[in-house]
């Protein structure tokens, strides 16, 4: 019997997050600061 | 070594200051998640940005030190997300979006509701002319008319006002608008648009 079926066990690209915006979001990591001051925590961004 | 405890020590990590963690935990369950968002939102565009915002929070609350479910990372990534789904869907349904088309402009469903030169024009004109029309009133029906039609007041704050009884200030009311319409007839003029 002729075979049919493919042989590529998944055609499809799984779906998952572009690498710019995995890149996007190292990156904001890296420039997010948080600092405390009289127990208020403050946000700063390190661009 | 658990999945769980693996999650909990890349945390730990990562609170730690070592950022490689955190490229560690994304890269990790980006599939799971984006899949889990896709599901639900069905647009690759709005499962990227989706995802971002899960991720940015996720971030946001580590660096912070607010984070409390250890051993738990993932199932609270993924609360994070469903809520922002969540949020999307509320907002979305606040504020719906219309596409234009060949056959279809969404302009047609659009307008501006302020009056055109033209029409601002006469509305002035017919101003003017009831103000003056109003002045020539006699002065007591002139106050209450004001008063109904200008600082929107009710016959009861108008008697109390003027020191008359509710039914004297709906009698000058209906004196006011008799006299305006003779007016308007004595005077030829058009108060309509």
């Amino acid at each position: 019997m002729e075979k049919i079926y493919t042989t590529k066990k998944n055609k499809h690209k799984l779906v998952s997050a572009k690498p710019e915006t995995i890149k996007f979001l190292l990156d904001y990591s890296k420039s997010l600061q948080v600092m405390e001051a009289d127990g208020i925590k403050y946000e700063s961004n390190l661009n | 070594m658990t999945q769980a405890t693996k999650d909990s020590q890349l945390v730990q990590d990562y609170i730690n200051g070592n950022e490689r963690a955190i490229e560690v935990l994304i890269n990790k369950h980006n599939a799971r998640l984006t899949g889990f968002i896709y599901s639900k939102v069905g647009d690759r565009e709005l499962t990227e940005d989706i995802f971002q915002d899960t991720f940015m929070k996720v971030i946001r609350t580590l660096k912070r030190g607010a984070y409390n479910e250890e051993g738990k990372f993932l199932p609270w990534v993924m609360r994070i997300a469903h809520n922002l789904i969540i949020d999307h869907f509320r907002k979305s349904n606040r504020m719906p979006m219309f596409e234009g088309s060949d056959v279809f402009s969404v302009f047609s469903l659009m307008g501006d509701e302020r009056l055109n030169v033209e029409k601002q024009i006469i509305k002035e004109q017919i101003e003017t002319d009831l103000t003056k029309l109003i002045k020539k009133l006699p002065e007591d029906q002139q106050e209450v008319l004001e008063m109904r039609l200008y600082k929107d007041m009710s016959f009861k704050e108008i008697s109390e006002n003027t020191g008359v009884s509710i039914n004297t200030a709906l009698g000058r009311m209906r004196y006011a608008l008799i006299n305006l319409r003779k007016l308007v007839e004595a005077n030829s003029i058009v108060l309509t648009d």
